[in-house]
């Protein structure tokens, strides 16, 4: 990976995209869902996009590991780079592999918590026994859940609560090691307090994955991530760091959207 | 005002006086024919009559265990021809296939599904029996197979479409190709309501008489092979049945029972199945 040092006064590190987009439009048959959205996505931070409902940002979410596709009739074009490999002309199924997804219900597969997180392993790559309960393991630490639940990885994943559930998604999805883990509202169906924990995951999360978050949340928007996208109507209408977005937008719409005005 | 009300308040009441008995009704015929078939054939169910060969006519006693083996092997040939073909074509129509293909297959399986059975009897009747010029177990097993299909065509597709979505994205998600997010995730996920459909279908071709008459035929005595004329209970009820001898006709009776006793249990086993632990939900 290429570490680009900015010029003095910008004062930090500063590492080269990891998703650059450029020029997207998207259609879920003759409708246009997305317009001509540009930016480029910093390696190894939080970049959260925000804006109202049906505002295109999951269907942008959904381009990044073409899950789009199981929708009948939608196609993307323009391009998508992933460390400059074109996204769009990608095996799915590889591509998958480094960009992994969180969902905004949590979606446990009917199968024990050790099963869960050991799917993508089993699937992608042939370990021994001990191997599998070490990555298990570590996926489930890095996930914060293994204190949890290390007395009883052998039952259902449907006897945790919402938020384990959803950071057993989490663990699951990180067992396969991606590159950028995309997340849908994930906290939309959580309390406060399994929130929060979701929130400090991230940012631990962040040294070493890219992680990319839909949210309607505009608050946690700004606790956790160092960029922020505003959406409206399809189109990307600006995309800053956070702190500008929130404090000084250059935007009349992101400005109105984010004191409330509308949305 | 009161009027309308207390006219309103009538009609509730004799809809739902009428709604009542036509729900017990519908019950009390089960539990009609049950105790008709307790009361007939209850007498003549002993322990001959699950391990002896009929007796010559004239003769008392005897037994119809040739009939229930015979009933046996007839449906796990049925199950075995006409299980993994229609599981397999129903994973087919749930998960695979383009935009009109699948819809052609769907329309042609609800056809196969409607056609009598007495249909099904003379076709395998034409191809299987009158080429080689005998009844045998093979074609009746065949026969029943061709029905047991269709069933388990439609009970697959809608137990693997009960599947939610989100399941298949989340194996999709982490690099799972569309063969594999089947295999490992909706095909287990969907396992007990497919079993239990199955089960169902196996139990509902056990009765059939009409494919039999002429495919299987029936045997006074042990069938001796997969290509000889094999006896089975349905067809010794009917047999049984329209004979002039009162022995025969409590054997009937009895052979009636056994069958409805055995889709009850049937029923039963699918039920525990389907009410086990972790079935598919999201």
């Amino acid at each position: 990976m290429q570490v680009v040092t900015l010029p003095a006064g910008a004062g930090r590190t500063q590492t080269a995209p990891k998703l650059e987009v450029s020029g997207l439009d998207f259609f879920y048959g003759a409708q246009q869902a997305l317009f001509d959205v540009s930016l480029a996505i910093p390696d190894k931070r939080v970049t959260a996009l925000i804006g109202p409902s049906g505002c295109g940002k999951s269907t942008f979410l959904r381009t990044l590991n073409r899950m789009y596709e199981t929708v009948r009739h939608a196609r993307a074009s323009g391009s998508v780079l992933l460390d400059g490999e074109d996204v769009l002309a990608m095996d799915p199924v590889r591509l998958r592999r480094r960009v992994g997804m969180v969902f905004q219900k949590s979606n446990p597969f009917p199968k024990s918590i050790f099963d869960n997180v050991a799917y993508g392993l089993r699937i992608n790559e042939s370990l021994s026994r001990s191997q599998l309960s070490e990555e298990v393991e570590r996926s489930l630490r890095r996930a914060a859940l293994w204190d949890e639940v290390k007395d009883k990885l052998r039952e259902p994943a449907y006897a945790l609560s919402g938020g384990q559930q959803q950071r057993l998604c989490i663990a699951r999805a990180l067992a396969v090691d991606p590159e950028v883990l995309l997340l849908d509202e994930p906290c939309s169906a959580l309390d406060p307090i399994a929130t929060a924990k979701i929130e400090d995951l991230l940012f631990s999360l962040s040294k070493s994955c890219t992680i990319i978050i839909v949210t309607h949340n505009m608050q946690q928007a700004a606790r956790v991530a160092e960029h922020t996208g505003f959406f409206l109507l399809g189109r990307l209408i600006e995309f800053d760091r956070t702190q500008v977005i929130f404090t000084r937008p250059a935007r009349k719409e992101t400005e109105d959207y984010i004191t409330g005005r509308f949305g | 005002m009161s009027y309308r009300y207390a006219a309103r308040k009538a009609v509730n009441g004799l809809m739902f006086t009428l709604a009542g008995f036509c729900a017990v009704a519908t019950a009390s015929i089960v539990l009609f024919i049950l105790g008709f078939l307790v009361w007939n054939g209850a007498r003549a169910i002993n322990w001959e009559f699950f391990t002896q060969l009929p007796k010559p006519v004239g003769e008392a006693g005897g037994g119809m265990a040739n009939a229930i083996v015979g009933s046996a092997q007839l449906l796990l040939l049925a199950t075995l021809f006409g299980v993994p073909v229609g599981f397999v074509a129903g994973v087919y129509l749930a998960e695979f296939g383009g935009r009109w293909f699948p819809a052609v297959i769907r329309y042609i399986t609800d056809l196969l599904n409607g056609v009598p059975s007495i249909v099904i009897g003379i076709f395998a009747y034409a191809v299987l029996v009158l080429p080689v010029k005998r009844f045998s177990l093979a074609a009746g097993g065949l026969a029943l197979g061709l029905i047991v299909i269709p069933i388990t065509v439609r009970t697959t597709e809608q137990f693997l479409r009960a599947v939610p979505v989100s399941l298949r994205e989340a194996a999709l998600a982490l690099g799972a190709s569309k063969w594999r997010v089947v295999a490992t995730v909706v095909i287990p996920a969907a396992g007990r309501g497919v079993l239990t459909g199955t089960i169902l279908g196996v139990a509902r071709v056990a009765g059939e008489t009409a494919p039999l008459l002429f495919t299987s035929f029936s045997n006074r005595f042990w069938s001796t092979g997969w290509d000889q004329p094999t006896a089975s209970l349905p067809v010794m009820i009917f047999t049984y049945a329209v004979s002039p001898y009162e022995d025969w006709h409590r054997q009937a009776w009895a052979a009636g029972l056994v069958l409805l006793l055995l889709m009850l249990a049937a029923n039963v086993l699918a039920r525990l199945v389907l009410a086990g632990r972790g079935a598919c939900r999201s």
